[in-house]
């Protein structure tokens, strides 16, 4: 089957400041030559500790930033191979979830109006309707198009920020440590509705967690990232059955002694 | 909202609110014609007639003070306007941007700090003569930088929120954003420093007046009313103290109007609200 997404050795270092005189301080490799593929329709888990290049990952692969070494082929294109205005027009069809429900949305604008943005970015401007359904399809009263951010509790907030995420009908979804910032209880619903959503609409999605527990249930591979290198990659259920490297069965116990997070298996 | 405890955005208001209520009033009345002279009762004390009493001229002192008003806070809109809004835009173009276009800026800003106001007003003046035109260039010239600086330090911050990365996920460029997302988070920012530069303003165009470089006779203008009190300081010395007063209430009202503002605004005063 053909990738949707296809990451191929991706490395990005970032510059350092210099601490001595003479020696230019060494960059910092935040990702270190990182392949991995998503088929349409399928769940890629990448986890790891912070500061181990799954955000980073993340921004490259939204092309927010460019990757020094390797590419990021969406739909057979390299993404940052791409004009500006190229890039643009294929936006629509991969999207984000930001970890922080009360940074993603802006304030100063009501929430129909932030999720209508990606339609009016392709040029729907007639769009009361497009979002009324999708406020619906993610929970929430259609009518709270007219309402503010500070309105809404995180996990609501979070669900506004999948619908925008799906308002332009995406083939992919990253959705970096969209549910951490979230209480327990409300996790589980938002887990979900992402899962439900990603049957719907066929869905693939990019997604990172420090927790493993978050991760087990949803993912179909599994992607573990240390120091920007991978650890492990392979299928979900192979890693979390055996685990392995020590780090890997480390990460799986820390998400064990979590009390339970009351994801359906 | 903390506005209840900000002391100073009260004091601020009480001293800004009834100078423009006086300002607005003098356009369509004033006690007296301002360019009607009476030299037969010239140095009046203050009377059920000429409240504040009369110049060396025999010109009412309040109907000037409340025509110069109107002088001081049209020139000071305008050129805190004028200036804020060109420095705005240049702020926001250097945070939109960055690299070379963010230091170009950024360096013509310093060099614009550098450059001190009532120069450039003289060298206005002696280009092109004096005129209360050419103050309100100087002075707006003068704001530029203060509000590229400011526009594009607050820009810098709002570029890193997440909503602006979810709008350029949707596949909105530079301009785009920073009319949509950039513009509506620094208005507050901005306000609070567009109140203060109205203090200043007020003050320069005073200080440009009074040097002769601003408003031109017959024209009422508090500076000016103040250097022609000058010369008969022994004489009547009122005449002095009014003009002052007024630029000092003008000046303490915006200055204060603005702190409280940002008392209010800043987010770093700002409790967490839910």
């Amino acid at each position: 089957m053909s990738a949707l997404l296809d990451i191929r050795g991706v490395t990005r270092r970032y510059p350092q400041p210099r601490r001595h005189l003479l020696h230019p301080e060494p960059p910092l490799v935040a990702v270190n030559d990182v392949s991995a593929r998503i088929a349409p329709g399928e769940t890629l888990g990448i986890v790891g500790e912070s500061g181990s290049g799954k955000t980073t990952l993340a921004r490259m692969v939204m092309g927010f930033e460019t990757p020094d070494e390797g590419q990021v082929l969406f739909d057979g294109e390299d993404l940052h191979d791409l004009s500006a205005a190229a890039l643009r027009q294929r936006r629509r069809a991969f999207q984000m979830i930001f970890q922080d429900p009360y940074g993603s949305l802006d304030p100063r604008r009501s929430v129909g109006w932030s999720v209508a943005q990606p339609l009016r970015a392709i040029g729907q401007t007639s769009n009361r309707r497009a979002v009324e359904d999708v406020l619906h399809r993610v929970g929430l009263d259609p009518a709270d198009g007219n309402r503010f951010p500070h309105e809404f509790s995180g996990g609501q907030r979070q669900r506004i920020a999948i619908a925008r995420a799906i308002a332009s009908r995406p083939k992919l979804i990253v959705a970096d440590e969209a549910v951490s910032a979230l209480d327990v209880s409300v996790r589980a619903q938002i887990l979900n509705l992402l899962m439900d959503l990603q049957e719907e609409f066929g869905l693939a999605m990019l997604f990172i967690s420090h927790d493993l527990s978050v991760v087990a249930s949803l993912c179909d591979s599994l992607l573990v990232l240390r120091g920007g290198r991978t650890v492990e990659h392979g299928p979900a259920q192979d890693i979390l059955a055996a685990p392995a490297t020590e780090y890997t069965a480390t990460l799986l116990a820390a998400a064990r002694l979590d009390p339970p997070t009351g994801v359906p298996a | 909202m903390r506005a209840h405890r900000a002391i100073n955005l009260w004091l601020g208001a009480a001293l800004v609110l009834p100078m423009i209520a006086i300002a607005a009033i003098s356009l369509i009345w004033t006690p007296y014609d301002v360019t009607l002279l009476d030299v037969g009762n010239k140095f009046a004390p203050p009377s059920p007639s000429h409240w504040l009493g009369t110049d060396q001229l025999g010109r009412d002192v309040a109907s000037l003070l409340m025509s110069a008003s109107v002088n001081s806070l049209t020139v000071a809109f305008v050129a805190v306007g004028m200036g804020g809004s060109l420095g705005v835009m240049l702020g926001l173009l250097a945070s939109a941007f960055g690299g070379w276009v963010e230091t170009l800026v950024m360096r013509l800003a310093d060099l614009g700090f550098a450059f001190p106001a009532l120069l450039f007003a003289i060298m206005l003046a002696t280009a092109f003569g004096p005129s209360l035109s050419n103050a309100i260039l100087a002075i707006a010239f003068i704001n530029i930088p203060v509000f590229a600086r400011v526009a594009r330090g607050a820009a810098n911050q709002v570029w890193t929120r997440d909503f602006v990365l979810a709008g350029q996920a949707a596949g909105l460029g530079r301009a785009r954003l920073t009319f949509d997302h950039i513009l509506p988070n620094i208005a507050a920012p901005i306000i609070v420093q567009a109140t203060i530069e109205f203090a200043v303003a007020i003050l320069a165009e005073a200080a440009l007046s009074y040097l002769g470089l601003g408003a031109q006779p017959p024209l009422p203008s508090w500076g000016r009313m103040l250097s022609e009190a000058q010369t008969l300081m022994y004489l009547a010395p009122e005449l002095a103290i009014y003009p002052g007063l007024c630029i000092i209430i003008a000046v303490l009202g915006f200055g204060l109007l603005g702190d409280g503002l940002r008392d209010v605004t800043d987010p770093r005063l700002k409790q967490v609200r839910a």
